[in-house]
């Protein structure tokens, strides 16, 4: 059978193409997320980012792990890769290390990143390794059925949780920040121009930075939970945010049916993994 | 009581009636529904077990291993790169002689990600050190499942069983299936009794200890002592469970219209139902063939393999994952198998099925049709349903 070659990328017609199809791999789409889910718009705004930054397509590097949110490695026309289970950021720390004039972006979701690959999180975040976490929250494994999860609130209901969850969940917030996060903002995915400034921030920012993205999903988290549509998951939003910039973030903690925080919690500049080894290596002799 | 239920609902049922004291479980396509399902049972009362839905497959198992070491008869399921994950501590149960059941839904492994259905899952924990059992149907993994219990906790053997069925295939159809009454379900499997166990306070113990160079031989060998002793102890659960439920699973495979073959195909898992299928359309052309499908595939019934395939002119082992570089592993069992053999059949090895690529009927029938064209035993492997 002969092998495909890839196709060339579109080319850009005002007006005619929608303007963020340059960055998309246009041959995989329709992509396989539900009605109402927040990916698109968590994948807009992060496209919009972009755009807004104006990088060069070649310096950027994105990676995910598995779920519904890895899928957004395979529908970027950029430098991609799509792990195992909870691997994305250490690969993103050695693809970083290797090669660190790229911008390494880790876009994966709540199983992924706090669950199965918790412990590499704290670490990179520890190190202080300069990439940026962007995690799509959606409180459940939505991919492989809407099973409990570390985010899923006490008292919801899951596959594997048929009578509320009892467990507590992670504050990712307060999670990132204690574990050295230079710079952390919650957004949700009703607000895609403040959710399109958080990432740029994030992005632009040195050191390891993390966005957690409240997004729904009413096939599976929504559904068990009678949150109605994709669209009334929006309304629960708006109805219970409340933004506010430097809280502390302890004070994050996520309830159903209770006022929850959106905002940038930190901002704040420390060096770098790779700046104290350039400075270690400096120290003994080495070039750096 | 006959119910139309998926294989994993089938699964799910047998551990409902063992009711296990722990199940920790982690959400992985195509096992996640077994989960699901048990996690109902237990949310609605109908089981007293705790269930622990962990941060990952190595989490899970290492919950089922504490639990077990403590005295509690514990279950758990995964597939694909969640055995990955969990592979390190697999060994650990094993050699920990630790009687654990867990339903393997196979599913190919990364890379490149796939979620359908092939055995290098299986074939990534073939020297584990686990019992490994493959189901043809819902029937058979529910079947299984339940003497899988018996065989993992028999005081001769103590280490852990893998009950395989195909991902999606089984997994996901719905298909008839007997289930015992419950009570006689319970009856067979009987009660749980601990080793040793770490809750027994009034007799402290010490597990996972060191073993050097001065022990660690001589407890491999003991581990390996469990794993011969499971012959015996399969069929005699066999015997026991035809008892109850009228279902005769007789030795170590299905030996399907073998007696009077020339030429034989053996392939583990679903793929036996459509080898059945071929194998009856080519007897009805009046070609002597047949089938052999092996249930217990870890340790590997070498001898009566031998005798089952010994006058028999050629015969095609398929295997549904690579060994990369050598031969299939089932083909390298039954090659090993009818070695000492003084005249044996001409074997050759297919690899098919890789991440759930369909198989079908005329591919099995084609390659029972080209045996009698082979002249002699190969190293090579072969091929069905691959472009090239």
């Amino acid at each position: 059978m002969p092998v495909r070659a890839a196709r060339a990328a579109p080319e850009f017609v005002p007006r005619v193409r929608h303007p963020l199809e340059r960055w998309l791999r246009t041959d995989r789409l329709p992509h396989i997320w539900c009605s109402g889910c927040g990916l698109g718009t968590a994948l807009s705004a992060f496209l919009y980012a972009l755009d807004e930054l104006g990088w060069d397509p070649d310096t950027v590097a994105v990676v995910s792990g598995i779920g519904c949110a890895g899928r957004v490695a395979g529908y970027l026309r950029l430098d991609t890769y799509h792990t195992t289970h909870g691997r994305a950021i250490p690969f993103a720390t050695g693809l970083k290390l290797a090669k660190p004039d790229l911008h390494v972006i880790v876009f994966s979701g709540d199983g992924d990143l706090f669950a199965i690959g918790g412990n590499h999180f704290i670490h990179a975040a520890r190190r202080n390794m300069d990439i940026a976490v962007i995690c799509v929250n959606n409180f459940n494994y939505g991919m492989t059925g809407g099973q409990l999860g570390p985010t899923t609130p006490v008292g919801a209901r899951t596959t594997t949780s048929p009578f509320g969850n009892f467990e507590h969940p992670f504050n990712l917030v307060h999670l990132a920040a204690s574990a050295g996060a230079t710079y952390v903002a919650r957004c949700t995915t009703l607000d895609g121009r403040r959710l399109q400034k958080a990432l740029v921030e994030a992005l632009s920012h040195k050191g390891f930075t993390f966005v957690e993205i409240l997004a729904p999903c009413p096939t599976n988290y929504g559904r068990r939970n009678r949150l109605g549509e994709g669209l009334d998951e929006l309304r629960y939003y708006r109805e219970h945010m409340v933004i506010k910039h430097g809280a502390d973030p302890k004070e994050a903690d996520i309830a159903p049916g209770k006022p929850f925080l959106v905002g940038k919690f930190v901002d704040i500049q420390k060096p770098t993994y790779l700046e104290l080894y350039q400075a270690k290596a400096r120290e003994i002799g080495g070039e750096g | 009581m006959r119910k139309a239920i998926t294989g994993h609902k089938a699964v799910a049922e047998a551990m409902r009636q063992i009711e296990p004291d722990v199940v920790a479980v982690y959400p992985i396509t195509p096992q996640s529904e077994i989960a699901e399902y048990y996690a109902d049972y237990v949310h609605n009362g109908l089981v007293r077990t705790e269930l622990i839905p962990v941060e990952s497959e190595h989490s899970a198992l290492s919950a089922c291993i504490g639990a077990a070491a403590a005295g509690g008869r514990v279950m758990t399921a995964t597939s694909s790169q969640g055995l990955a994950l969990l592979v390190e501590v697999l060994y650990i149960a094993a050699g920990l002689r630790l009687p654990i059941v867990m339903a393997l839904a196979n599913r190919a492994l990364s890379a490149p990600i796939n979620i359908h259905c092939d055995h290098s899952d299986a074939y990534l924990a073939r020297d584990s050190g686990a019992v490994q059992i493959f189901a043809e149907s819902a029937q058979e993994a529910y079947d299984y499942t339940l003497m899988a219990q018996r065989i993992a906790e028999d005081m001769r053997v103590r280490l852990p069983v893998i009950v395989n069925l195909d991902g999606f295939t089984l997994t996901h159809t719905v298909q008839p299936v007997d289930l015992l009454e419950d009570e006689v379900a319970k009856k067979f499997v009987g009660e749980f009794k601990p080793f040793a166990p770490l809750l027994d306070v009034e007799h402290p113990v010490t597990w996972g200890a060191f073993a050097m160079s001065d022990y660690y031989f001589e407890l491999k060998r003991a581990q390996e002592a469990g794993m011969e002793a499971v012959p015996a102890v399969f069929l005699e659960v066999q015997r026991a469970f035809a008892e109850v439920s009228g279902r005769r699973y007789e030795g170590f495979f299905e030996a399907y219209k073998l007696a009077d073959a020339e030429y034989a195909l053996v392939v583990l898992g679903s793929t036996a139902g459509t080898a059945k299928v071929a194998v009856d359309e080519l007897r009805a052309r009046g070609m002597k063939v047949g089938l052999l499908k092996p249930w217990l595939w870890r340790p590997f019934p070498g001898p009566a393999v031998a005798e089952a395939l010994a006058h028999l002119k050629a015969v095609a082992v398929l295997d549904r994952a690579f060994s990369f570089g050598t031969m299939g592993a089932l083909y390298e069992d039954v090659a090993s198998a009818l070695y000492p053999l003084e005249k044996r059949p001409i074997l050759v090895n297919y690899i098919y099925g890789l991440g759930g690529r369909d198989i079908t009927v005329p591919q099995l029938v084609q390659a029972l049709e080209e045996l009698p064209k082979i002249r002699r035993t190969e190293w090579a492997l072969r091929y069905i349903g691959l472009r090239e």
